[in-house]
């Protein structure tokens, strides 16, 4: 039998050809989980400052989200694809993402938002701060490092479930994971150049992350 | 029932014709009526209290815990809402306006104080003036001079955040924060409460003479009697459901309380709690042999022969206590070593604002029978020995049981 090459020879002669698409698919793959992220934000965080403060709406939205983190990607995949308007591609993998990213981020405002000192929210009532004001000025400025890791965790839960996004068509380094053709002798590079992909991206976002926190979280509470 | 709320609402009318006499009766605060019931409860928390809170006094609410005081100090900036009953600002009801715009004219300073974490001291104190929308320059310049008025840096301190402050500079920070519009009312909820006893002590100090400057009207609340005392123009006991045991300034209310639970609240020892009421300022000062550090010790022997004390006070240059020289300090140091080597530390030393409590407390940590009193700079005025005390307490005692027979005289007249 003739030697196979090891496993790195070959994915580094596989990268030499390709390595342009696969940053072309880890751009996808990054606007992707970013656009799910924002949008889960938006909703999350809305739905945490609606009911962080009532027991029942609170343990309801817990329990919501935290029922969709349950349903297996692939089953939620293609129960996606049936429904009107989303199919094959992008939509239905960012609304399964952004379905996956909500528990992380409503359960971290809910936690972020109940665990700012009732005495400071308090004298910023006495002091003639509306509920409105309290929310913006003090509250959410409070709980936002907490909120931010909750989106941090989001990110990189995204980041991997994104990739069996491309099992529906959907954009990114998945591709490069379901496309080999199991066997061939570009099979193996292909799926560690997408894995390493995956995985490099998670390191950038956190990096991103910790650049973030750096710069929204004041000075005070650091 | 009877017996003991009579004698309340006497000495309530006695409080209020007071402060008729002294201030034109000006009433900065009504509460008329005023109750609380929280839900699933079946007692009310406040049953029906009516009070009159004078303007630029500072009265005390105080009680065991549970009574309501707190909860009767939030309905009146309706961080609690009454139940029924109506408040009055300066004959303003207000128990209706919008409460944002109600809680901006009075100033509110909790027991955890509640800084702001996340934002700088001068954005803390700011906080109302930029709910109300003064422009930057004002607020500014207004938070500069809160904070000198606290007795901190601007400076130093207008960008730090609270973490980097200590116990008592965050208070001071709440305080200068609760006034910073100017509120004509404060409200102070066991404002020293969580402050080590020695800062605290200075903070009450600090606090009273800037009361004497500024002359806000002041709800305080506390469980602590002495602090009650000590703090108060007037003190309103309070027992449960915040019923008035007793309104009245804290002289009357030592020498004449006006029931058992009153006489309990306050305790025994309430002729020692009277050394509260009086200061340094208040009584006469000895004078004692003093000679300046630089002196000789011949000086020293012939002060002693012409005198009736066994030791003089060494002073230093700015006039400055610094030591105790007997004739056996002398004896035992040798001839030539500097007076401010020899004798026992000048401890003890206070200044004229502070209390007669606080000048014996002075006098026993240092095992003194004399408290060196000296002036702002810290320079010697004379001294408070212990037997003034003694007679000071006697005195007060006299004087104080000689006008309450007078006031009772005039209370039965105008009775029959």
């Amino acid at each position: 039998m003739p030697e196979t090459p090891p496993w790195y020879e070959g994915l580094w002669t596989y990268l030499e050809f390709t390595w342009e698409d696969v940053v072309q698919l880890a751009i996808d793959h990054a606007v992707i989980v970013i656009i799910s992220v924002l949008v889960s934000t938006v909703i999350g965080v809305g739905l945490g400052v609606l009911t962080y403060q009532t027991e029942r709406p609170r343990e309801l939205v817990l329990a919501v989200t935290g029922t969709f983190l349950t349903i297996p990607s692939l089953a939620l995949f293609t129960l996606l694809i049936q429904v009107p308007g989303l199919g094959l591609g992008a939509k239905s993998v960012i609304v399964a993402l952004v379905m996956y990213g909500l528990l992380p981020i409503v359960r971290n405002t809910i936690v972020g938002l109940r665990e700012v000192d009732p005495a400071i929210v308090e004298s910023a009532k006495g002091m003639g701060m509306g509920r409105v004001a309290r929310l913006w000025r003090i509250e959410l400025p409070l709980a936002w490092p907490v909120v931010l890791t909750g989106l941090r965790v989001a990110t990189l839960l995204l980041i991997g479930i994104a990739a069996i996004g491309s099992y529906i068509n959907g954009p990114g380094l998945g591709e490069l994971i379901f496309d080999a053709s199991i066997g061939s002798a570009a099979a193996l590079s292909e799926v560690l150049s997408g894995t390493l992909g995956v995985i490099v991206l998670a390191v950038l976002f956190d990096f991103v992350y910790v650049v973030i926190t750096r710069f929204t979280t004041s000075k005070g509470i650091r | 029932m009877t017996d003991t709320d009579d004698t309340a609402a006497d000495s309530d009318r006695a409080a209020a014709s007071d402060a008729g006499g002294a201030d034109g009766g000006t009433i900065e605060i009504r509460l008329e009526n005023l109750a609380k019931r929280f839900p699933g409860q079946r007692e009310p928390a406040v049953d029906d209290l009516t009070m009159e809170i004078p303007k630029g006094e500072i009265v005390i609410l105080v009680g065991p815990s549970g009574c309501g005081k707190t909860t009767t100090m939030k309905m009146i900036n309706r961080i609690i809402e009454p139940s029924s009953g109506r408040i009055f600002l300066d004959g303003e009801d207000v128990t209706k306006v919008n409460p944002d715009q109600l809680r901006r004219r009075i100033g509110y300073v909790i027991q955890q104080i509640g800084l702001f974490p996340h934002v700088s001291i001068a954005n803390n104190i700011a906080t109302v003036p930029k709910l109300l929308g003064w422009e930057k320059k004002r607020i500014s310049e207004r938070v500069d001079e809160l904070l000198e008025m606290v007795g901190m840096d601007p400076g130093q301190y207008r960008d730090r955040y609270p973490k980097e402050l200590s116990g008592g500079q965050r208070q001071r920070v709440g305080v200068a924060r609760a006034m910073s519009a100017d509120p004509d009312v404060m409200l102070m909820d066991e404002p020293f409460g969580a402050i080590d006893p020695i800062t605290r002590d200075r903070l009450q100090n600090e606090f009273l003479r800037l009361q004497e400057r500024i002359k806000k009207t002041i709800i305080f609340v506390t469980h602590d009697i002495d602090e009650a005392i000590k703090m108060g123009d007037r003190i309103a006991i309070l027992r449960e459901q915040s019923r008035i045991a007793q309104f009245d300034t804290p002289e009357r209310i030592l020498v004449n309380p006006a029931d058992d639970f009153v006489a309990d609240f306050i305790g025994r020892g309430a002729s020692l709690k009277r050394l509260s009421l009086s200061r340094v300022r208040d009584v006469e000062l000895h004078q004692w042999p003093t000679v300046e550090q630089g002196a000789g010790h011949d000086e020293v022997h012939r002060l002693l022969e012409g005198s009736d004390k066994s030791a003089v006070l060494v002073l230093d240059s700015q006039r400055r206590p610094v030591k105790w020289v007997n004739a056996d300090h002398l004896r035992r140091a040798g001839h030539g070593r500097p007076l401010s080597e020899l004798g026992l530390p000048a401890e003890a030393v206070v200044q004229p604002n502070a209390t007669l409590s606080d000048t014996l407390n002075e006098m026993l940590s240092a095992r003194y029978s004399t408290a060196i009193v000296v002036d702002s700079s810290n320079a010697y005025q004379g001294i408070v020995d212990i037997d003034t005390i003694n007679e000071t307490v006697r005195s007060l005692r006299r004087a104080e049981q000689g006008r309450l027979r007078r006031d009772d005289d005039v209370d039965d007249d105008e009775d029959s």
